[in-house]
């Protein structure tokens, strides 16, 4: 990693420019959670993981600025951020009950280099995500169904998601569909859930469900983990005490973002 | 663009005014400490822990964690920035003045520079101008609010350059290269600043 930090950089890239994007539709995900769809005039394209920052200009002058990940796949017609509403946040609220189809929203990006994957990288696929988490990975997931089925087959994949209950589990239906998949496994582990019919470890994520759930560091997977900071924190220690390497784990940390 | 601003229909302010403008443009206030790294957090021992300075030709001094500790203190109490969008203000900290830590290098002889490069457990980087750490405006920490610094804040030392954007502030630092040119770190490689003022808000490559 510090021999590839070494090299110049050749080439005065390009201002990330603020742009207006329209909202061509919003889509309801779980009680806290709702999907944008957006038309960006000038969208250079994204990698699966990235995100991009929204700025919001009230009518007095007030600004605020947030970063969201990228749920669509990079192949996809429109960029999708899905937003998790934060009661007593600023921007969370607007993008999640004020915006509407036909707004404006002001972004810019693609943001981010590091927390990305495509399936030109070789190897087993780890997701590990806690809540919200779930949004970069799932843009790796849908990334990856529209690959051929040889190139699926190279990248096989196991997700690990960690959510409250399961009507709290965001995009439940299509990973339901991804599991079609051979090369998809895909665990849920739920913390509060009380009902027995969800599927899913009925515990946080910890050491023997990354055993059962994740590949073997011997695998060599590519891993991302995302979440709030505690769950990532403790994912990617476990992750290396399992003896995955440490330069193989990614991580995205995300604090309240309101 | 300042000019005419895009109005977000229906949008008004929810959070408190930032009166004493100590607010960078687009960052709002957190009284937590949010945590942000692109892998594990690693964790040093403070046996074999030790901080360098190199010059371009290869010479260097190194400090023990003892000898390090033994340098002059500073107390700064400073607010940040990350450039996640989140500001924490009168952050207390405890640590070495990369001032100090130069006059001993150019006393053991060590080769100035217009640069250096912050390298770091784990492999990361970060690249600054050095009249950016110079002249009471960075340091090397080791305590914050009172108490060592925890490894997922950076600990046992990490930099600090509170009027930069704060990943600039290396985690787990474990010694300066002085360049004669500017090279850049991790973030900087993947499309982040390569100097960061939040007050001109400098987020990502190409900003003015």
């Amino acid at each position: 990693m510090e021999g590839a930090a070494l090299s110049r950089r050749s080439v005065t890239p390009a201002r990330l420019e603020w742009q207006v994007a329209n909202v061509a539709d919003v889509r309801a995900e779980t009680d806290r959670t709702r999907t944008l769809v957006l038309r960006v005039p000038a969208w250079s394209g994204h990698r699966a993981g990235q995100h991009l920052d929204v700025r919001l200009v009230s009518e007095d002058g007030y600004r605020a600025e947030r970063s969201y990940s990228i749920a669509s796949a990079p192949e996809a017609a429109a960029v999708e951020l899905t937003i998790e509403r934060l009661e007593d946040g600023e921007v969370s609220p607007y993008l999640c009950d004020v915006l509407q189809p036909g707004d404006g929203l002001e972004v810019r990006g693609p943001i981010g280099g590091y927390f990305v994957w495509t399936t030109m990288q070789p190897g087993p696929l780890l997701l590990v995500a806690g809540g919200s988490g779930i949004v970069p990975l799932m843009a790796m997931l849908r990334h990856r169904t529209h690959a051929d089925a040889k190139a699926r087959a190279n990248v096989p994949v196991r997700l690990l998601y960690s959510a409250r209950t399961w009507m709290d589990v965001i995009y439940k239906d299509e990973l339901e569909k991804l599991k079609s998949d051979a090369d998809v496994s895909i665990a849920f582990a739920l913390t509060r859930e009380s009902s027995a019919d969800a599927s899913g470890f009925r515990r946080r994520v910890d050491r023997a469900m990354l055993e059962e759930a994740a590949w073997p560091a011997s695998d060599m997977p590519n891993v991302f983990v995302c979440g709030p900071t505690p769950f990532t924190e403790s994912v990617a220690s476990l992750l290396v005490e399992l003896g995955h390497a440490p330069a193989n784990v990614r991580t995205e940390r995300f604090g309240p973002t309101g | 663009m300042a000019d005419s601003p895009f109005i977000a229909r229906g949008f008004h302010r929810h959070r408190a005014a930032d009166p004493a403008n100590r607010l960078p443009p687009g960052q709002y206030e957190t009284n937590d400490f949010p945590v942000l790294s692109a892998g594990p957090t690693p964790r040093s021992s403070l046996a074999t822990w030790d901080f360098t300075l190199r010059d371009e030709a290869g010479n260097t001094l190194r400090w023990s964690w003892d000898e390090f500790q033994s340098l002059a203190h500073e107390t700064p109490m400073v607010d940040i920035h990350c450039v996640t969008k989140w500001s924490k203000f009168d952050t207390r900290w405890e640590g070495v003045s990369i001032d100090t830590l130069l006059a001993a290098a150019r006393e053991k002889g060590i080769g100035e520079g217009a640069f250096v490069l912050a390298h770091c457990d784990g492999g990361y980087t970060t690249n600054l101008p050095l009249g950016d750490v110079t002249g009471g405006k960075a340091w090397v920490v080791f305590s914050f609010d009172g108490a060592p610094l925890e490894p997922e804040h950076g600990g046992p030392a990490r930099l600090l350059v509170p009027h930069l954007y704060f990943w600039k502030s290396a985690k787990w630092v474990r010694g300066l290269r002085i360049l004669q040119h500017d090279q850049p770190g991790f973030w900087e490689q993947l499309g982040y600043h390569d100097r960061g003022d939040p007050w001109k808000e400098q987020r990502y490559q190409g900003d003015p």
